[in-house]
């Protein structure tokens, strides 16, 4: 008896100091990031472009990178949603649950789920040789697209799996068409599971560096061309960093809160979202 | 108006097949693509004098690939001992022991934790990891290093995969249903040899899972490890050592290669083979886990 | 039985995976009445009942032989269609199940998707409906509200309207009170008196006393085979087999 009390004593210790551990780690990176970036955070890094020497130290901003970011991520993911809502949905509505090639398809789609972003990168580059396309914002598109396509066709996928059959009966049983049902109840009763798919998706696009590492490129003007390279947050960030200068490193820091809430942002968006969409919906 | 309905759905059902059908023949087309692209150096050199070669001189046409290979694992498995248990204990801590406030409080803090760009936890591996084996860690053990290191690479990736391991098991356990805990508290057994024989025997196949998807996320990560982990091109004898995984050497040596031709060949069979060991190593576990599922 | 019958069953057999469901069912059911299925768990009524309208397409591994006749069409044999077959018949389950949008919404869905565009006709409808369900005087004030607001016995009675705003020949029900209290429960059951007017309606009932209470004809099935048919007096009070002796006793459950 005493032995089994000292064994749930000594294990209930260790995980109460794993917990205390995790949680410190995580106030640590936040703070750290927050204590050196705060300091040289300001205005003119949201409102200019880099000016000539600022990789030195000089004046400007990084408007540049911030859109860049924006723009690529906002492509990609309404590409690979237009790819992958249509794909769900040909799981979910028109073939059997347990159909060998829905099994098929989504293992692959778990598979690639686990695929490297640096490896996405290079299939990225190859996708522009077969195109002959430079490093551009289009390149870093298609990389980002190939990258978030699996992550979002499986979560859609998810979420579509979790609707209560009885509603899609329901719907059959007004005489509605599938494609009916897939987009006047299954879209709306999805909605808020979409949506932060979307959202998470969108996250992972815009703060992933290895794949637009070798597919965007990078530059110090406004992004406006799709054929041309575009200078993307989390490399701005990445290069920065590598520089000796101390003010240039200062300003990764700061770079990198502007990143960060973006990603907080985009949580709390979809969170918000989520809860509001969530009074139709059928538990 | 019927056949109009029906022809529609008809059309739409044969669109989105062509359009899943397509898609997943694109993947692997490109996939494809990726080998016929690290063809060139295969011709020139066998595939077993490439991986587990130790030379690494692409402008004397030299690409052995076995010290990044070698060093991926370590930093990935250095990486898994620190967090599985860390996060094991913690999950249990949570979803067993502790109030609700202090839960939903801290599931949320990890929701957002891995949403986090690596760039992001590179920086604070930059910040606080590296200086910390330079000046506490290593002086401690007696060793020398400047902190960039297969350790600073390890914990920066412990770090990244905890809300990956954290949220998927503690989802897990929360799915073991009441009535079995209940059933074995009823036979006499306390809390914890609950949890112990009962919810985390239930919960194993989650688990599993996620140790697995933290792992091929630990694997690929690039950008977070290539900032700390020192990209010296040697086998790392001790944690303080540096190290040079795949991922950073396809990641830093892109300006470079076009020069060269089989220099591009050799990055290409790199993300090649880091694509095969990931892959393998998902299908692998799967397999596993739906043996695991069965059983059960 | 000398009513041309909607529905009938020739030589029906239903598996799931290697699992013989329903074997060699041939049944009528009767024009304008209430015909209640009965029987022990699991001997395949809600199996019975769905492939009236081929609702057991969409599980999983089906396979279906022999003949479901509506007005004398095989709704089994290819080119069938299936979305006109099914609006024929409404469709009420086990536990409401709103569809996700506004109460007005969930009835004007039906109506809306087989083509009515006047947005008059389609008020008009609902409002026609939620009375003919009695919901209208509980409803009328929040009809942009959503579906799952109401209580689960308002929400049987709107799936009930739904279902109806179709204008379907026959209702099916699978244990369409079974989630109801007592008094959501009367009210539904008075529904479909009224109802057996206009419609031939079919439901699979657990509780004898509702059939006794609801059903002109009854049908009596034990593991998957239909014991007995025929009018509910006949099976209640003098029922020729052995087995349906025992049910009506409690002696099966
Ligand atoms: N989707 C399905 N897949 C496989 N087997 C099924 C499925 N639905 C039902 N069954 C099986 O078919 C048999 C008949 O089921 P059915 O639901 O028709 O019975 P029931 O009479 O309605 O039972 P209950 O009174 O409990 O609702 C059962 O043995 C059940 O296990
Ligand atoms: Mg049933």
């Amino acid at each position: 008896m005493i032995k089994r009390k000292i064994e749930e004593i000594v294990f209930k210790i260790l995980m109460y100091s794993a917990f205390i551990t995790v949680l410190i780690s995580f106030f640590i990176i936040l703070f750290t990031i927050l204590i050196k970036g705060i300091p040289s955070l300001n205005l003119k890094m949201i409102t200019q472009t880099p000016k000539g020497g600022y990789y030195l130290g000089k004046e400007g901003g990084i408007l540049n990178a911030i859109t860049g970011s924006l723009i690529l991520a906002c492509s990609s993911t309404f590409l690979s949603m237009m790819i992958s809502f249509p794909i769900a949905v040909f799981l979910n509505v028109y073939n059997k649950k347990k159909s060998r090639y829905v099994q098929v398809i989504r293992f692959s789609f778990d598979v690639l789920t686990g695929v490297p972003s640096i490896v996405y990168g290079a299939l990225g580059l190859i996708v522009m040789y077969f195109f002959n396309l430079r490093a551009s914002l289009l390149g870093g598109t298609i990389a980002v697209t190939l990258l978030i396509l699996p992550l979002m066709c499986r979560g859609i996928d998810e979420v579509l799996q979790m609707t209560p059959k009885s509603l899609l009966e329901s719907s059959y049983a007004l005489g509605s068409t599938s494609l009916e049902t897939s987009f006047k109840i299954l879209l709306r009763q999805c909605y808020p599971g979409i949506i932060t798919t979307i959202l998470i998706s969108f996250g992972r696009g815009i703060g992933d560096a290895a794949s637009v590492l070798f597919t965007a490129g990078f530059s110090d003007n406004m992004p406006g061309n799709f054929l041309r390279p575009a200078a993307t947050l989390p490399l701005a960030i990445f290069f920065q960093l590598t520089s000796p200068i101390k003010e240039v490193q200062s300003r990764a820091y700061a770079a990198a809160i502007i990143l960060t809430m973006i990603i907080l942002f985009i949580s709390i968006m979809s969170r918000v979202i989520s809860l509001r969409f969530e009074k139709y919906k059928i538990k | 108006m019927k056949n109009t309905r029906n022809l529609k759905d008809i059309i739409f059902k044969n669109l989105i097949k062509l359009l899943t059908n397509i898609s997943i023949l694109v993947l692997i087309g490109i996939f494809l693509s990726l080998i016929i692209k690290s063809a060139p150096i295969l011709k020139e050199k066998s595939i077993i004098e490439i991986l587990f070669s130790t030379k690494w001189q692409p402008f004397k046409k030299e690409f052995g690939l076995w010290t990044f290979i070698i060093s991926t694992f370590y930093v990935t498995i250095f990486s898994l001992i620190i967090s599985v248990p860390l996060c094991i204990l913690s999950s249990v801590y949570l979803s067993e022991y502790c109030n609700k406030r202090i839960k939903i409080f801290f599931l949320s803090i990890i929701d957002i934790l891995a949403g986090i760009p690596s760039v992001i936890y590179g920086i604070w591996g930059v910040i606080i990891i590296v200086p910390l084996i330079k000046n506490q860690i290593a002086p401690f053990f007696n060793a020398s290093s400047n902190g960039y290191s297969l350790l600073a690479g390890a914990i920066v990736l412990s770090v990244m995969i905890f809300p990956i391991i954290i949220q998927i098991t503690v989802q897990v356990m929360e799915n073991v249903p009441r009535e079995l805990r209940e059933a074995s508290i009823a036979i006499g057994a306390t809390k914890w040899e609950t949890i112990k024989f009962v919810v985390l025997k239930k919960a194993q196949p989650g688990i599993i899972a996620s140790i697995i998807i933290a792992t091929s996320r630990a694997l690929g990560e690039t950008i977070a490890v290539l900032m700390v982990v020192g990209n010296v091109i040697k086998i790392p004898k001790s944690v303080f050592d540096p190290a040079y995984p795949l991922p950073a050497l396809i990641a830093n040596n892109y300006g470079e290669m076009m020069s060269i031709p089989l220099y591009e060949s050799a990055i290409m069979l790199s993300a090649l083979i880091l694509l095969i060991i990931v892959l393998a190593f998902n299908v692998l576990a799967r397999i596993i886990l739906i043996r695991i599922e069965r059983k059960s | 039985m000398e009513q041309k019958s909607h529905i009938e069953a020739k030589k029906l057999n239903v598996y799931y995976g290697n699992n013989h469901v329903l074997k060699n069912i041939n049944l009528q059911i009767p024009d304008k009445k209430i015909t209640a299925i009965i029987g022990p768990s699991g001997c395949g009524k809600t199996t019975l009942l769905k492939s009236f309208n081929r609702m057991i397409d969409i599980f999983d591994e089906v396979k279906v032989t022999g003949e479901v006749l509506f007005d004398n069409e095989n709704i089994y044999k290819k080119n069938i269609e299936l979305t006109h077959v099914r609006k024929k018949m409404g469709l009420l389950l086990q536990r409401p199940f709103p569809l996700p949008m506004s109460i007005f919404d969930n009835v004007a869905y039906g109506p809306k998707i087989h083509g009515l565009k006047s947005k008059k006709k389609i008020r008009e409808l609902v409002e026609f409906y939620l009375k003919e369900t009695s919901l209208w005087n509980e409803v009328k004030d929040k009809l942009q509200a959503p579906a799952t607001s109401l209580s689960i016995g308002q929400q049987q009675r709107l799936c009930l309207a739904r279902g109806l705003a179709v204008e379907p020949e026959v209702i099916l029900g699978d244990e369409p009170t079974s989630a109801l209290d007592p008094i959501a429960t009367r009210k539904i059951e008075e529904k479909f008196h009224q109802l057996k007017k206009d419609y031939t309606i079919v439901i699979v009932t657990h509780i004898l006393r509702q059939a006794k209470r609801l059903a002109d004809y009854v049908i009596f099935m034990y593991l998957g085979e239909l014991i007995e048919a025929g009018p509910a007096d006949k099976i209640f009070n003098e029922p020729e087999k052995e087995l349906t002796k025992e049910y009506i006793k409690g002696l099966i459950s």
